[in-house]
């Protein structure tokens, strides 16, 4: 019987042929755990093992909140600092997680585990990178090991030319919408079809983002020559086993078809990832935007600031708005400034923070006061996500986030484009 | 008592990113559902259910959120169902995560989990109602979690927690 791409994985791994269903223990090519749970991975740890099981596999950023704003969150700093020396782990501190791991780490059919929700991301490259709490991620960094079921897969196709202004944070949002904040519990989304093939890493890192906003365990896109391509951008020349993808006769749970031909950009309003509706609905309604943040593991890589910065050209942003931005990692950060981006954006009065989560978890950086809007360009509108739980949080797209900032009200990207 | 709670109750709704920061248990126990149920921490009591609807524990993948809850003496989360790394969590720290339909449990009903059956009994109406307890679940319960079990049998014992 065939296999789909993820029980292939999952079968190199566990060093015997799976299917979804099957328990196995399998071997970890990486782990990560950043600056707050790998904090809580610790004393679990040394309650099992004393030396890591490679500690060469072992990637702590710190990212969620660094430089620290508060004793608290140094404390936690302070700790894995103490832990990392102890283990000889080098702490990194240039971006957000899922993006380091993309840059420098995954490789198509690797199997990781990340101590974040968001760690289907790397799914974007071809891999199976899993989120897990802190108790597993102890477990892991012990033994190199995770105890999994052997997921279903639903299969994604997505189909037709995407319309001027309309994005893959767009096509996201619209599959969210359809298939709902539990549509893909315990499920890997693998994401295909004419439009993926046509998506540049950027754009499917995305997609496999925002995945977990849907409750899924992993995503993926089948790696092919784009994936070559970005990997030998970023210094990673890696060639991958051709049949690295699905079966024809693979078994899925379900396949999904959308297609995003007339889709128009779109924005999930608070606080539900469900709750989208069309942006251009909205524009009519005026809703007066305090904040605009561009940034998060979602959207805040070069291919993001290019059409921000496109959308700037001609106009002042509303004086009446903070737009923060914050690039996905040092070597966007390097990128934007390379471009002259970050001295136009500096010009334009946004505030750049340095690359990291910055204010998408409410730690630092941009928190909301009650009854404030936000137009965000990151992954979750849930209640006090990023500051009081009187706030508001839209999410869309890095177009329709600088549209907005533009007018100082929710505004369709498309007159900008 | 019966916590009762609705749907797609998500972990920052649990324990907020702005208040989760430690390690401690203790701390993060009064921090449990600080703006979304104020009265919570202060008055829940050892043995106590949480009820709920679809998704619980969604979101962030902090554990935390199972930490805290543990720490308050909640007895058993029981819900229609759980988002994945919730779940997972609660396994590894040997709380019960029953999955049962919640639909009629009122707040003061008298409820009993029995293991082997499969089962809550809600003893003030006097239904059973259908639960799914995985055994893997059930022996990390006993054990208090996967830690004490690993610490007691060692790292190698992983393959035999699940028969593999």
């Amino acid at each position: 019987m065939g296999q789909t791409i993820v029980e292939k994985i999952f079968s190199k791994h566990a060093g015997k042929k799976v299917y979804a269903g099957d328990f196995v223990i399998a071997k970890l090519d990486l782990v990560m755990a950043h600056d707050t749970t790998c904090a809580w991975a610790i004393d679990p740890f040394y309650e099992i093992a004393q030396k890591v099981w490679d500690k060469n596999k072992i990637f702590i950023p710190f990212d969620h909140a660094f430089p620290a704003p508060n004793i608290q969150m140094a404390k936690l700093q302070a700790k894995i600092r103490v832990f990392a020396n102890e283990q000889g782990i080098t702490i990194t501190t240039d971006g957000v997680c899922h993006q380091i791991l993309s840059e420098r780490f995954i490789n198509p059919g690797n199997l990781i585990l990340g101590a974040d929700s968001h760690t289907p991301t790397g799914g974007g490259l071809g891999a199976l990178t899993v989120g897990v709490g802190s108790t597993d991620a102890a477990v892991a960094m012990a033994t190199g090991t995770c105890w999994f079921n052997v997921p279903q897969t639903i299969r994604i196709e997505i189909t037709g030319k995407l319309k001027k202004g309309v994005f893959a944070k767009d096509v996201i949002l619209s599959t969210a919408k359809r298939i709902g904040p539990e549509g893909g519990n315990y499920r890997v989304l693998e994401y295909g079809g004419e439009t993926v093939k046509n998506f540049n890493i950027s754009s499917r890192l995305t997609l496999t983002n925002m995945s977990a906003e849907m409750g899924a365990k992993a995503a993926i896109v089948a790696p092919d020559y784009q994936t070559t391509a970005y990997l030998k951008e970023n210094s990673r020349p890696y060639v991958f086993n051709c049949n690295l993808k699905s079966d024809r006769d693979a078994k899925y749970e379900k396949i999904i078809h959308i297609n995003v031909a007339d889709l128009s950009p779109q924005i999930a309003m608070p606080p539900d990832i469900d709750n989208v509706e069309e942006v251009q609905k909205l524009e009519s309604k005026k809703i007066k935007v305090d904040q605009v943040f561009i940034g998060s593991c979602t959207n805040c890589r070069i291919e993001d600031l290019d059409v921000v910065y496109l959308m700037w050209q001609k106009h002042d942003l509303n004086p009446q708005v903070r737009t923060i931005i914050t690039p996905a990692s040092k070597r966007v950060y390097l990128q934007a400034l390379a471009k002259g981006y970050i001295k136009f954006f500096t010009k334009k009065n946004t505030i750049i923070l340095s690359p990291g989560c910055g204010p998408c978890l409410g730690r630092h950086g941009g928190v909301l006061y009650d009854n404030e809007i936000c137009v965000s360009t990151s992954n979750r509108n849930f209640t006090g996500r990023m500051g009081s739980p009187k706030a508001f949080i839209y999410l869309a797209s890095p177009a329709t986030a600088a549209a907005s900032a533009i007018t100082g009200h929710i505004t369709d990207p498309r007159k900008y484009l | 008592m019966n916590w009762i709670f609705g749907n797609n109750i998500n972990t920052d709704l649990i324990t907020p990113g702005r208040y989760n920061i430690t390690t401690d248990s203790k701390e993060l126990a009064k921090i449990v559902f600080i703006e979304h149920r104020p009265e919570f921490a202060k008055m829940v009591k050892k043995g106590d259910f949480i009820i709920a609807g679809n998704n619980f524990g969604c979101g962030s993948s902090r554990e935390t959120a199972v930490t805290a809850l543990k720490a308050c003496g909640i007895k058993a989360i029981i819900a229609k169902s759980f988002a994945r790394i919730f779940y997972r969590n609660c396994i590894d720290q040997g709380l019960f995560a029953i999955v049962v339909d919640t639909q009629h449990i009122g707040v003061k009903d008298e409820l009993t989990i029995n293991i082997n059956k499969q089962l809550v009994f809600n003893v003030t109406q006097q239904n059973e109602i259908k639960a799914i307890i995985p055994s893997l679940m059930i022996k990390l319960h006993e054990t208090g979690g996967i830690i004490p079990y690993l610490k007691k049998n060692g790292l190698k014992s992983l393959k035999k927690l699940f028969g593999i």
